[in-house]
């Protein structure tokens, strides 16, 4: 009962019916169960699978087993703002192709997908499309056309190790995993009943107050996109300048590492990540930013909380500036 | 683009040695090359950038790097500061030589 309506409830934030919405023990497992089930389910049409070369990691994983696996993988490239070009994701569609891959909005430099371009091309060619929406749900309404969607609660506010997972009607899906009965058939295992209520409750709440405080966070990120390149030399601003996520902001400063920026801002008070290598546990940098072909070193990602202020924001570039001097004065650029 | 055929495809035999080098494109030499091999970005970035005025314009420089992000952050820096980057050159060593023009 109580799983019902948390299912209703999610579901109708969402736009889409209960019956399509299924509770996974995350956004990873909500994303490989799309990916491995909607190719399990066509592998009589063809063992072709494209993808986006900026997805989130968990979507490029599991297009590698696919590929160990003997399936064969299209990677459609980026522009240097980190988007794909709909009509060279048409043309990487084929016959045989089972599945085809695209992110709402990129998770690191908050670049919007032409998603509803790509679903178009998909429906003529008869191919479904997977889109990971673990960075639009709960934060600004979903693009339509699409076969399969994937989120993740805790990006909207709600418990950690909860995903949630749409198979639209009519979308032929095959679970890649032991059969089980749950969650339709589709998810393994009881599912968590509390995280199920707390998602919905959270989902509601976040995509209202997101929807208000949306415009003000879109101008917040085009003041720092704006002033930065004023105060300080040599940064980059990664990303679509306009077909953005409103509350990202990713720049990077020539000559300063990732990690020494990330400890200097953390020590004035700011919580900022990075896609830079040594900031990561291996020692590449990451693959969004080597697909657009921008500096890699040096990478802020400035992700705004709901209710920051143009305070806040003023502080930060405040204290930027003489911090990218410190740390390019120490590492003995003149 | 045909299928490859991942699923039929064994192990290949470990290369003997490093291939010979490709023939090297028609192109002047640089007037100076830069050693950052061992080196994490930025240092490569850095030491190009403090170095390229050492080479007349219209000559080239080159670094040597084995940080897999000079691969990416080489050409971007050109991009950004209007320099031609000319081509990457893998090393026998392991790592490449970044060869830049300087354009001004």
């Amino acid at each position: 009962m109580l799983l019902d309506e948390a299912r209703a409830r999610t579901a109708a934030s969402l736009g889409v019916r209960p019956d399509e919405l299924s509770f996974t023990a995350s956004g990873t497992q909500a994303v490989h169960l799309a990916v491995l089930g909607a190719l399990a389910a066509r592998r009589r049409v063809g063992r072709h699978l494209v993808v986006g070369a900026v997805e989130h990691s968990s979507v490029l994983h599991a297009a590698e087993l696919h590929e160990r696996e003997g399936g064969t993988v299209t990677t459609v490239p980026v522009d240097r703002h980190g988007r794909v070009d709909p009509a060279e994701f048409a043309a990487a569609l084929r016959p045989g192709t089972a599945l085809a891959c695209l992110q709402s909005a990129n998770h690191e430099v908050g670049t919007v997908q032409p998603v509803e371009e790509a679903a178009e091309a998909c429906r003529a060619a008869g191919v479904p499309l997977f889109v990971d929406a673990a960075q639009s749900a709960g934060r600004v309404p979903l693009p339509g056309g699409w076969s399969l969607l994937a989120a993740s609660a805790h990006k909207f506010g709600g418990p950690p190790g909860t995903g949630l997972l749409v198979i639209r009607k009519g979308t032929r899906w095959r679970s890649p995993l032991p059969s089980d009965e749950r969650e339709g058939g589709r998810v393994p295992g009881f599912p968590n009943v509390p995280a199920a209520l707390a998602t919905a409750a959270a989902l509601e709440a976040h995509s209202a107050e997101f929807a208000a405080d949306a415009p003000r966070l879109r101008e917040l990120v085009d003041r720092i996109r704006t002033r930065l390149p004023e105060l300080v030399a040599d940064v980059q601003i990664v990303g679509d300048p306009v077909r953005r996520l409103p509350h990202l902001v990713t720049f990077s400063f020539l000559y300063v590492e990732g990690e020494a920026i990330i400890t200097e801002l953390d020590r004035l008070g700011f919580e900022v990540s990075s896609g830079s290598s040594c900031t990561a546990d291996t020692l590449r940098p990451s693959h969004v930013l080597e697909a657009m072909g921008v500096i890699t070193h040096g990478n802020v990602r400035v992700s705004l909380p709901r209710g920051a202020t143009t305070a806040d924001v003023d502080r930060f570039l405040a204290v930027l500036p003489d911090a990218v001097t410190r740390l390019r004065k120490s590492a003995g650029v003149t | 683009m045909g299928f490859r055929r991942r699923g039929t495809r064994r192990q290949p035999p470990a290369p003997p040695a490093p291939p010979a080098p490709p023939p090297v494109p028609a192109g002047p030499p640089a007037a100076l090359v830069l050693d950052a091999l061992g080196r994490k970005c930025p240092i490569p970035i850095i030491m190009l950038a403090e170095r390229i005025r050492d080479v007349p314009l219209g000559q080239v420089i080159a670094v040597q790097a084995d940080d897999v992000a000079a691969r990416t952050d080489i050409p971007a820096w050109c991009r950004m500061k209007s320099q031609t980057f000319v081509r990457e050159e893998a090393l026998p060593q392991g790592g490449w030589a970044f060869h830049v023009r300087r354009d001004y």
